[in-house]
């Protein structure tokens, strides 16, 4: 039985904040892999294409027939713990700090060994449920889970450390104005936040829900306008020591290309918006983030972008708004890896056309600002990086894998 | 497959000049530098220039970026037959059987084997992290334990299968001390009651703090050579009977149980023409105790699950009814790195020519010598033995 985790207490401002410390991340290319795999939430291994031996650890070469045709494929997950230990002395420095740590000897249905990081109702002699998870190096590592879900499980400490649940920390939604920021904050509330800062731009505006907004018990609104550095950096003093999870919600959708539109206003305004905006959020909130990854039960966990799927491959009846979209997501990449040796993640959530006023002519299928909210939430639970939400991220992404040109001609008509 | 054509004897070819280069817990030199002192050692005693040595195998952990080619010109040394064998524990009797082979067919007329590690502070934390692809893909970002956390699993999966019990492990511990008591450069020189093996910190359960050998700086070497050839220079030296080797055994139990030996132990005894109620004392790999007692099973002193129940029907010390690592093995002597490979081959020579450093063994006309190395993932791949009889 997985204890409950207790609210953290308010930090006492003299004690020393822990630096964060990563686990070992240097990995073979090809088990990388893993990474890939970790990043989505799927369970893949190596599978030989020619004897269909599943394979660990990753090769290059299978051992039972020496193909060198070996893709990740997603396999079944359970497995039998057959032997575990606790490790009490540690040689890495992150996990002298951690021990008693717990691992074992998984032997998997599926054929091979994985020895994994073990959650605690993970027993010897039982079956377990395998996952790959990105460990705070950012690197893929297995952990064996109970066969079925435990009360309480997301609260193992050695689980925690892989994932960002919102369960008791601290979030900031920058934008609230939007459907998805309004989504957003209720679903962290729902998540178990201790705080939810809500970013409310030029707050003398009135806006219908506000008094809603007001009255969900953990949230906080306060100032903030990304296109403004100085607001920004402002409410970056404010709270950012007490923000944990960033979810960037401004958004600026518009439709029409980039030959046929005149003049610069419109993408001089979601250039402004969206990847200048990021820029301030990121320069703003990244070094105390980063700074703040190893801070106890609240630690600092994730920054997340909303991005559009089509910042993938462009979409030109939304041309302009997808290429700054895609503006964003290569800040994202860059953020990645500035973060990650706070062990803070950068989640990226893909969502097609969403259920807002600003895809009116747009045809279903759509993702309703509730789902999106969902998705991102549930991300942060099982701690991954990438996220497709709906039918038409989906379909975007699975194209993209087969054939980019293909779909480049394919969204044009 | 046909069967393989039968080994042929290592007759006319002789191991001698035990050289042990006493061992330190933390060194500021250099492999190259305890190698260097190993293969002076050799000389000096053989009274050979460098050059007279016209073979040279060379095992170690922390020789990088260098290999054995690298020392030749370090050394000054122009061998006709060289060899580098990072085979950790299994490299001592994997050196052995190359070199016998390379003096039997001429490649060589002297060759010094040669193992040994230097241990800065922070080497045995690199050698961990970076010891194996696989390792560093799947082992070290788990935990960290090293070796421990591996051979943890193995302890633990063999305790619940077979019914050893810890108190099991520590009689072999306890003997291994017992015998390491009057040899001078041993790390452990403190007797080991069973008090102090029960209670002894945990590292990674089952695995207590006398489970583990301690990582030191040292070397090891001997000389192979034609029996005239040790007869001119005026050295003791004993005659080796049978060796083998094996890699990668049974690699789908699940979990390591049993070892290489398992496979080949019938070559190797019917090769020396005896049987394992024959030999006057073993000196097995004693990384981690359980792979003590696996060996004792696969090399066919008793049967598979019966290794506690012979630990418990024998004495380990050199006046016992199973003399075993003489001189206190790696678990009281402490590791060189790849000397740990070395070790049982030296002491045992000492033992078979009447020359031990500490007490000797009773009429000791022959022994087996085991080595086992290389946790590349979840378990040590490589296993070899040799049997050796004094002249």
């Amino acid at each position: 039985m997985t204890e409950p985790l207790a609210r953290p207490k308010r930090k006492n401002p003299l004690q020393r904040t822990r630096r964060p410390l990563s686990p070992q991340a240097v990995r073979s290319r090809t088990a990388h892999g893993l990474t890939a795999a970790a990043a989505e939430g799927r369970f893949a291994l190596q599978v030989c294409e020619s004897c269909q031996t599943v394979i660990y650890p990753p090769r290059d070469c299978c051992p039972s027939c020496l193909s060198l045709r070996l893709p990740f494929r997603d396999v079944p997950r359970g497995g039998v713990l057959i032997a575990e230990t606790t490790v009490q002395t540690s040689t890495d420095p992150y996990f002298r700090e951690r021990t008693p740590w717990r691992v074992g000897t998984v032997k998997l249905d599926a054929g091979p060994v994985i020895v994994a990081h073990l959650h605690g109702d993970a027993r010897e002699g039982h079956r377990v449920r395998l996952d790959f998870k990105l460990d705070k190096s950012g690197s893929a590592v297995a952990i064996a889970l109970p066969e079925r879900d435990t009360p309480n499980m997301a609260d193992d400490p050695h689980l925690r450390e892989m994932t960002c649940d919102p369960k008791f920390r601290r979030v900031l939604v920058t934008d609230w104005r939007s459907p998805v920021g309004q989504a957003m904050a209720k679903a962290f509330a729902e998540a178990g936040a201790s705080i939810v800062f809500v970013g409310i731009a030029d707050a003398w505006k009135p806006f219908p829900g506000l008094e809603a907004l007001r009255k969900i018990a953990p949230v906080e609104i306060v100032p903030l306008d990304v296109t403004d550095t100085e607001s920004v950096a402002e409410q970056a003093e404010q709270n950012g020591a007490r923000i944990d999870i960033v979810v960037n919600t401004a958004e600026h959708v518009r439709s029409g290309g980039i030959v046929d539109r005149h003049g610069l206003t419109v993408v001089r305004e979601q250039i402004d918006i969206r990847y200048l905006g990021l820029v301030r959020l990121a320069q703003a909130f990244g070094p105390v983030l980063r700074a703040r990854g190893a801070d106890g039960v609240n630690s600092a966990a994730a920054f997340v972008n909303l991005l559009s799927v089509h910042a993938l491959m462009n979409w030109p009846e939304f041309g302009s708004y997808a290429a700054a979209e895609a503006a964003c997501l290569s800040a994202a990449q860059c953020m990645r890896a500035e973060l990650r040796p706070g062990g803070v993640k950068v989640m990226n959530v893909f969502f097609g056309p969403l259920e807002t006023e600003w895809f009116q002519t747009v045809p279903p299928p759509k993702v309703a600002p509730a789902a999106l909210a969902r998705a991102v939430v549930q991300g942060l639970q099982r701690g991954l990086e990438d996220v497709f939400i709906g039918d038409v991220a989906e379909d975007v992404r699975a194209r993209l894998a087969v054939n980019p040109k293909a779909l480049e001609r394919e969204m044009a008509s | 497959m046909a069967p393989g054509t039968k080994r042929s004897s290592y007759d006319g070819v002789v191991a001698c000049l035990p050289v042990t280069i006493p061992y330190r817990r933390y060194s500021t030199n250099s492999a190259q530098w305890w190698l260097g002192r190993a293969l002076h050692e050799l000389a000096k005693r053989a009274r050979l220039r460098p050059s007279d040595i016209d073979g040279l195998a060379v095992s170690s952990f922390t020789l990088g970026p260098d290999t054995a080619v690298g020392l030749t010109q370090h050394f000054g040394v122009s061998p006709r037959w060289l060899d580098h064998i990072p085979f950790g524990g299994a490299s001592g009797i994997v050196a052995l059987r190359r070199a016998a082979r390379a003096v039997q067919a001429g490649d060589a007329d002297i060759v010094a084997c040669i193992a040994g590690d230097t241990n800065h502070v922070d080497s045995f934390r690199k050698t961990l992290s970076t010891f194996s692809r696989f390792a560093q893909d799947a082992v070290y970002p788990y935990g960290s334990g090293g070796a421990n956390a591996s051979f943890a699993l193995i302890t633990k999966h063999y305790m619940n299968t077979y019914g050893a019990s810890r108190e099991d492990f520590a009689k072999i511990c306890i003997a291994q001390r017992d015998n390491a008591l009057s040899i001078p450069h041993a790390m452990m020189k403190k007797k080991l009651t069973l008090d102090d093996y029960m209670t002894a910190r945990p590292i990674a359960d089952p695995i207590h703090l006398f489970d583990c050998v301690m990582p030191c700086a040292g070397a090891e070497g001997l000389l192979i050579c034609r029996e005239d050839v040790a007869r001119s220079l005026r050295l003791d030296f004993v005659r080796i009977l049978s060796s083998i080797e094996r890699h990668n055994a049974f690699a789908s139990d699940p979990i390591q149980i049993r070892g290489g030996w398992a496979v080949d132990r019938e070559d190797l005894w019917s090769m020396a023409g005896l049987a394992p109620d024959a030999v006057d004392f073993v000196q097995t790999y004693d990384d981690y105790p359980v792979i003590v007692m696996m060996q004792f099973e696969d090399l066919g002193f008793c049967a598979k699950g019966e290794g506690p129940d012979f630990v418990r029907s024998h004495t380990f010390t050199n006046d016992g009814s199973f003399p075993h690592n003489t001189s206190g093995g790696q678990l009281s002597g402490g590791q060189a790195g790849a000397g740990g490979g070395l070790l049982g081959l030296v002491e045992a020579i000492r033992q078979l020519i009447g020359k031990p450093l500490g007490s000797p063994v009773r009429d000791a006309r022959t022994c087996v010598v085991s080595g086992f190395g290389m946790i590349n993932y979840d378990r040590g791949l490589s296993s070899g033995a040799a049997i050796l009889a004094s002249a």
